[in-house]
Formats: structure tokens, C-alpha cells, sequence
């Protein structure tokens, strides 16, 4: 299989040949991969009409819009820091996808322990990320009276909407969370190796699992990218 | 192929062999399978062959039946629905609000849980392995989650029947602000179960969906080019594509709204003035709902059309017994109404206030699909020209179809034109419209593929006679039912209503046809029970068909046993030569060839290469 792959045209060539080829479209990939893959636009759809119904809600309401420098600021020592919080959330979430692709690294070359270290630091990051948005949604609701259904501060669609998609990519990383936990118990206890079978699919796995966790891990953060800048930016 | 084998002995193309120099010394079936051999899990009970079970043909049977059921109720509402409209000084027992419940839950069961259901889960399940020559789907677990993701959102949606308030009456679209405002029944548990109901149904779909596209993508046997697949699977494939970019839109457009409904958020809520007390809503943009809603919409139609259209080009070429007309233009086709179906989705609203040249917009993507479909429809006929017709039940089913098709796309183009539209919209001549195309069209369908693919499932026919007797009555009876109702349309008779009263705009013949299509629809229903004894009773008592009893090409009906066990064929997975539409081919003994016969076993046969 490796030896046929190198042999592959490249190019638009190559694209014609791998479409009008047999057995694989994507040569050399794997089934749970490209699944990731088609999942992944599935799920850029699902985010951008929630940012498109973003935009109009906030393109149409008649209330200003609060000041987002004001709303999300964080009060230290007396002095209110705008966008400190979500600038610590989201280097905390971009360094996770740094020790995720560090993991998938180590994944391959074969050194289970580091990585599912890494795992771990990954999912640390992850949940550290939920914690600070759950002290940020508290903020807002309990300090600012941010409500789904009503906002002193302007716009009543201002809490609904960003409670909404920011829960909504919150639940994705503790989603993302839950199964790095599951996956560097199964990395440290070496279940890639010695071919173990799964709990719930009783089939074997291998290290390209961790790749695909990775996918989902960078997926996630990179749709947070979007999120922070029309959010906090806008 | 054979015209190669002659000159080069040269079997068959695989892509591992393009590469090498000297490709015409090596034969298929010495060259290495890119696909891994799949690692199945054997059921071991009666809990995990037939409940829990991970065999894809299992899991669509499974989806078959819970469609069917579903569809069953919806089946009962239309009549209820029917008795009231066409004897309404008769019959008492549904009141206004009943009727917008019976209204919404008929379509939504129709469009989504039966229809959407039963092409993609039902046949997608069963013949998507079993076309392209893999063992199973790749993630057999994961497409067991998906059938029961199905099943609870049927639950869940049948129980709104059982909340206080009933279920939705918003109609199947659930416009807001109305469909989750006071007075509008089932606006405060019903809705609520409707929108939960479609979100589950959506994330069970993806994970079905996912397993539908990688299995077509990634885990076709040797020798199964995209080219070479037979068109049911080039439909079903597009329309998971579809569902898997449309789907994400209703989601979205649900958790808004349950949202709207449970938490008083104001999404998709203006504020309004309900008894002269102001609702605590306000600032938001109900035709922010209607865009998302038809962004799924839309490609929602081609998402049940278009595994039909691939359905009914395989049973119309076996049982004409000729190659499908313009395979390649057939494919592109598809593709391309696939693609252009997400560009035409505010055809929906050009009442509905937006700018009007969005109207002038969507008119023209909208009639630009008429070309794509045409190709279709001029191809079907193409294949039937001159060919050896077997009028038996599938095919008489397929020739409904495209008449039936070509009726309702026609009626589509008046509704495409926006000046058109608005006098037609909201009459009965939408609702005449949208059952042809897209109700009785792929309905006519699945009824073809289940008389087709029935003694595959089961290895055995259904009932002939009962067959012809279901056809006529629900071919005929539904040109019954919906020819009227264009007429009623263009007289002005509004659909969603509840009576008629004594309008003085409408004639009183409406009201007589009215009653002559409510007996035609209860004449057609008793046809679809016959069907469904038919189906039962044929399992212990009909015919017994012999492999592969329409002498078909796709294999599907090459394997080793019938029915197809788990893991689908033999030892080995079968090499595939050619299409799967060599009928006829001249020189061949046989008039058809099967896709796993290999050049050397039919040398005298003249076979286009493909």
C-alpha cells in the first residue's frame, strides 16, 4: 500500500485518477479519517448559519449592541482589563492544540506514554477553557444580569445569541474533553498496541484514532477563532 | 472490456495497476486489495442479531418498518383529515385545531420520518453495501446508534400526541412567531417535542449519513469505479451529501427556536400584542427562521428525490433490459441538481416579504434545475426506447413514476415564476403540486424498489396479482385525488383551511369535488392495506425466486447465498469488470452480464468499455 502510494500521480492528474480509481477516493486514508473529515463540514455548517443568524439578529435589532470591551472586562485589582479574560481563554485553547498535534506525533512514533501525556495536557487545557467560560457566563449572569430573554446593557438578543453559541462550542470542547480522558487511558494502558478491542464496538483500534481525536481538537479550536473574533472583536 | 481482452488480455483496471508499466501481464485478482478486510461482530443472540444488530441489511430492514409504521399514522391523519374536508356537515369529530394538528403532523411524518427515513436508512442501509461490494458499512456500531437515534425521535414525536395541548398545529414548516404563540395548538409541549423530535432525528442521520458517504467513498470492492456504480447509489450518495450540509440548518433553526419557546429568548420572535397585553418577545427576525428552514428545505426535496430518481433508472434498465441511456449524463445530473438545489431555497418565500429580486434570483436558479431534470427524464425514456419491456409490477411503477414526475415538475414550473406564484401560493394547487413531485413520485418508487428488491430480502416474490390490483389503485386513485386539487387551486380554494364555509368566491362544485377526492384518497389507502398484507403474508407464502430472479447486473444479486448473509458475500469479495448495465449486449449468449463476470468468461461479447 505505502509503495503504491509514492507511485500516485500528482496534481490535477492525480485528483482525476484517484476520482476515477476503484476501491478508494482518498488513497491511503483512513475509513475513521475521512469520516472525521465529512463530520467536520457537516459541523462548519452547523456553526456558520449559527454566526449567520448572528449576524442578522445583530444587523437588525433596533437596540445598540453592548460594548463589548465593557461587558466582557475583567476587574483587576480595581482596575477593569478588557478582554483579559478571553485573551487567557484563548491562548489556554490554542496551546491545546499544540500538545494535541504533539500527542498525535508521539502517537506515531510509537511512545505511548508521552503520549498520552499529552493526551492529558490536552484535555487539561480543554477543561480548563470550560472552567473559565463557566466563571465568565457566571459573571455575566449573576454581576451584569445577562439574561437568554433580557440584557440591561442593550440588545436583548446580545445574551441569547452568546449564550447560546458560546454553550453551544462549550458542550463541543467538553464533548472533546470526555473523549481525551477516555483515549489517554486507553493510549497509557497501550490498548493500540496489543490490539485490545473497544468497550462499546468490541474492534481493535490503532494509533490514527488519536489523529482523528486531533482533527476533532483543532476543528474545535479553530471554530473558536471564528466565535472570539465576532464576538469579543466586533 | 472485452474488446480489450481481445486485443490485450488485459482483464480489468485497477488503480494500483495504472501505475505500472506493463500493466497488461497482470490480472486483478493477483493485485493486493487497498481495502482492508473488515472485522465484523458476528451476533451472538436474538438481542444482537435482531435488536442491537450491527449488519447494515438488518439496520435498514429495521429502518423500513419503523418508517413504515410511521408513515402509517400519517396515512390515518390524511384520511381524518380528508373525511372532514370533503364531509364536513357529516363528520364532527375533528375540530379546528385538530385539523392544523393532523395538517403538521402529516407532513413532517411524510417528509422527514418516513420519506427521508426510507430511502436513506431504509434502502441506503440494505443496498449500499451490498452495491458497491464491501462486507458491511465501515462503522457498523455507529450505524446501529443511528437506527435507534431514529427510533427514539419517532418516540419522541409521536408522544406529543400524549402531552396536554396535543402536538404542534404550526403546519410542517413551523413558522414562528405563530408556531410558538399562544392560540396555535400544541404551542406550548408540543412544539417543543416536535423541535426535540427533529434535532435527534438529525443527529441520528448524521452518524447513518457519515457511514453512507465513507463506505461509497472508501470501501468499494476491486474493480468499482465511481463510473461504474449502478445510479440508485450515485442518488443515494448526493442526497446524504445533501442531508449532511442541509440537516446542520434545521438543527440550528430548532435549538433557536426551542430556545425561543422554552427560555423566552426572542430569535426569531417580533414584538406583538396578544389581547391587548404585550408579549415579553421582541426584536427578532421570523424570516431569519424561514431562510434556515429552507436552506434545509429545499435540498430536503432533493434529498427524497434524488435516490429515487437513482432507484428508478436501475428498475427501469434491468426490466427494459437495456443499459441505462447516458449513464455519465445521468451521473452529472444528479450531481448537478444536487448542487444547484442549495441555491434556490427562497423559492419558498416570495411571500413572505423579502426583497423581491431575490425573487427575481431564486426564479432563475429554480427553472435552471428544469434542465438537469429534463436530461433525466429524456434518458428514461431513451433507455425504454426499443427496449425488451418487461411490463411486470416494478416497472409498471417506474412508468408511473416518470409520469407522474413529469407532471408535478411541470406544475413546478408556474410556482418557480414569482408573478405566477403569488396568485397560486398558499391554494391547493401547491399542495397538488408538492404531492406529485415529491409524495407520490418517490413514493411510486419505493414501491417499485420493494417489489424489486423484495425476493432478495426475503427470497421470495410478492403476490403478482395483489401487486397489479395495489398499482392501478394507487396510481390511478392519486391522479384521482391531485388532479382536482389543481383546479381547486386555480378557483382560489386556500389550503390549511379547515372548511370552506360558504365563501362566495368559491363555486359550489369545489365542494363536490372536495367529497370525490375524499373518497378517491380513502379508496387509495385500502389499496396500501392490501400492500401491506401482501408484504406480511408473501414472507411464508409467495413464490420462491430463484438467484437473482430479474437477471440483474449490480451485485447484489451475486451473492453467494439469498438472502445475503452477514458480511453480504462469500470467501471473497467479488472483482468487479464492468457497469452494472450490461443488458443485451450483442454476441453475449446470455442478455445480461453480471459486473463480476470477467472479460475471459464472455470473449464473444461486443461490451462498451466502462
Amino acid at each position: 500500500m505505502k509503495d503504491n502510494l509514492s507511485k500516485l500521480p500528482s496534481g490535477f492528474k492525480g485528483f482525476v485518477h484517484d476520482w476515477a480509481s476503484d476501491q478508494t477516493t482518498f488513497k491511503g486514508v483512513p475509513w475513521g479519517k475521512a469520516m472525521m473529515w465529512i463530520f467536520l463540514i457537516s459541523d462548519t455548517f452547523i456553526f456558520s448559519c449559527f454566526l449567520i443568524g448572528y449576524m442578522t439578529v445583530r444587523g437588525s435589532t433596533s437596540v445598540p449592541w453592548p460594548n463589548p470591551s465593557e461587558v466582557f472586562a475583567l476587574n483587576v485589582f480595581g482596575v477593569d482589563v478588557p478582554l483579559l479574560l478571553i485573551a487567557i481563554m484563548t491562548f489556554v485553547l490554542i496551546t491545546s492544540s499544540g500538545t494535541m498535534a504533539l500527542a498525535v506525533k508521539f502517537g506515531y512514533e510509537r511512545k505511548k506514554k508521552l503520549c498520552a501525556l499529552f493526551i492529558l495536557f490536552t484535555a487539561i487545557g480543554g477543561g480548563a477553557f470550560v472552567g473559565m467560560q463557566a466563571f465568565e457566563w457566571t459573571k455575566l449572569i449573576l454581576h451584569e444580569g445577562i439574561r437568554p430573554w433580557g440584557n440591561p446593557k442593550g440588545a436583548a438578543q446580545f445574551g441569547a445569541i452568546f449564550f447560546m453559541i458560546t454553550g453551544f462550542h462549550g458542550t463541543h470542547v467538553s464533548i472533546g474533553v470526555i473523549f481525551l480522558l477516555i483515549f489517554a487511558r486507553k493510549t497509557w494502558r497501550g490498548d493500540f498496541d496489543n490490539g485490545k478491542r473497544g468497550f462499546f464496538t468490541s474492534m481493535k483500534s490503532n494509533y490514527v484514532a488519536i489523529e482523528i481525536l486531533g482533527l476533532y481538537w483543532h476543528f474545535v479550536d479553530l471554530v473558536w477563532v471564528f466565535i472570539f473574533a465576532f464576538f469579543y472583536l466586533w | 472490456m472485452s474488446e480489450d481482452y481481445n486485443k490485450f488480455k488485459l482483464e480489468a483496471k485497477s488503480s494500483e495497476m495504472l501505475n505500472d508499466e506493463n500493466t497488461s501481464s497482470i490480472k486483478i485478482q493477483d493485485t493486493e486489495s487497498e481495502v482492508p478486510e473488515q472485522d465484523l461482530y458476528h451476533p451472538k443472540s436474538f438481542i444482537t442479531k435482531w435488536i442491537f444488530c450491527q449488519d447494515a441489511k438488518v439496520i435498514g430492514i429495521q429502518y423500513s418498518i419503523t418508517a413504515i409504521a410511521i408513515g402509517l399514522v400519517a396515512l390515518v391523519l390524511s384520511w381524518l383529515m380528508r373525511l372532514q374536508l370533503g364531509f364536513p356537515e357529516t363528520f364532527s369529530y375533528l375540530t379546528p385545531a385538530g385539523y392544523y394538528q393532523f395538517v403538521t403532523m402529516h407532513g413532517m411524518i411524510m417528509v422527514v420520518y418516513l420519506l427521508t427515513a426510507l430511502f436513506l436508512g431504509g434502502f441506503g442501509n440494505f443496498l449500499i453495501p451490498l452495491m458497491v461490494g464491501a462486507r458491511d458499512m465501515v462503522f457498523p456500531y455507529v450505524n446501529m446508534i443511528s437506527y435507534w437515534m431514529y427510533f427514539i425521535a419517532v418516540i419522541v414525536l409521536v408522544s406529543s400526541f400524549f402531552v396536554p395541548g396535543g402536538p404542534t398545529g404550526a403546519g410542517w414548516t413551523l413558522y414562528p412567531p405563530q408556531a410558538i404563540t399562544s392560540g396555535t395548538p400544541g404551542s406550548n409541549g408540543g412544539i417543543a417535542l416536535m423541535l426535540i423530535s427533529l434535532s435527534l432525528f438529525v443527529i441520528g442521520f448524521t452518524m447513518g449519513g457519515l457511514n453512507y458517504i465513507v463506505t461509497i467513498l472508501q470501501g468499494r470492492t476491486r474493480g468499482m469505479t465511481l463510473m461504474r456504480m449502478p445510479l440508485t447509489i450515485w442518488g443515494i450518495f448526493t442526497a446524504t451529501v445533501l442531508a449532511m450540509l442541509a440537516f446542520p440548518a434545521l438543527i440550528v433553526a430548532c435549538i433557536m427556536m426551542t430556545l425561543d419557546s422554552l427560555l423566552g429568548t426572542s430569535f426569531f420572535m417580533p414584538s406583538m400584542v396578544q389581547m391587548g397585553e404585550h408579549l415579553k418577545y421582541g426584536g427578532g427576525s421570523p424570516i431569519l427562521f424561514q431562510h434556515l428552514f429552507w436552506f434545509f428545505g429545499h435540498p430536503e426535496v432533493y434529498i427524497v428525490a434524488l435516490p429515487a430518481f437513482g432507484i428508478v433508472s436501475d428498475l427501469i434498465s434491468v426490466h427494459a433490459r437495456k443499459n441505462i441511456f447516458g449513464y455519465r449524463m445521468m451521473v452529472w445530473a444528479i450531481v448537478i441538481i444536487g448542487a444547484l438545489s442549495f441555491f434556490v431555497w427562497a423559492h419558498h418565500m416570495y411571500v413572505s416579504g423579502m426583497n423581491p429580486w431575490f425573487g427575481f434570483f431564486f426564479a432563475t436558479t429554480t427553472l435552471i434545475i428544469a434542465v438537469p431534470t429534463a436530461i433525466k427524464v429524456y434518458n428514461w425514456v431513451l433507455t425504454l426506447w426499443r427496449g425488451n419491456i418487461r411490463l411486470n409490477i416494478p416497472m409498471l411503477f417506474s412508468l408511473a413514476f416518470i409520469i407522474t414526475f413529469v407532471n408535478g415538475g411541470i406544475t413546478g414550473l408556474f410556482l418557480g415564476n414569482v408573478i405566477v406564484d403569488v396568485p397560486l401560493s398558499d391554494t391547493y394547487f401547491v399542495v397538488a403540486h408538492f404531492h406529485m413531485v415529491m409524495g407520490i413520485a418517490p413514493i411510486l418508487v419505493i414501491f417499485g424498489g420493494i417489489y424489486h428488491w423484495y425476493p432478495l430480502i426475503t427470497g421470495r416474490f410478492l403476490h403478482e396479482g395483489m401487486g397489479k390490483f395495489h398499482f392501478w389503485v394507487s396510481f390511478l386513485g392519486s391522479y384521482a385525488i391531485y388532479f382536482p386539487m389543481h383546479y381547486l387551486g386555480f378557483i382560489g380554494v386556500p389550503r390549511r383551511y379547515y372548511e370552506m364555509y360558504n365563501s362566495p368566491y368559491i363555486p359550489t362544485s369545489a365542494q363536490g369535488l372536495n367529497a370525490f377526492i375524499t373518497v378517491a384518497a380513502l379508496i387509495v389507502g385500502f389499496a396500501q392495506l392490501v400492500f401491506l398484507y401482501n408484504i406480511i403474508s408473501s414472507i411464508r407464502l409467495g413464490k420462491i425466486a430463484e438467484k437473482n430472479p430479474w437477471q440483474a447486473c449490480s451485485l447484489e444479486w451475486q451473492t453467494e447465498y439469498v438472502p445475503p448473509r452477514h458480511g453480504n458475500f462469500g470467501k471473497k469479495l467479488p472483482i468487479v469488470y464492468r457497469w452494472a448495465y450490461d443488458f443485451s449486449v450483442p454476441g453475449a449468449k446470455q442478455d445480461y452480464i453480471p459486473q463480476n463476470v470477467p472479460p475471459s468468461e464472455v470473449p464473444e461479447a461486443r461490451t462498451e468499455k466502462t
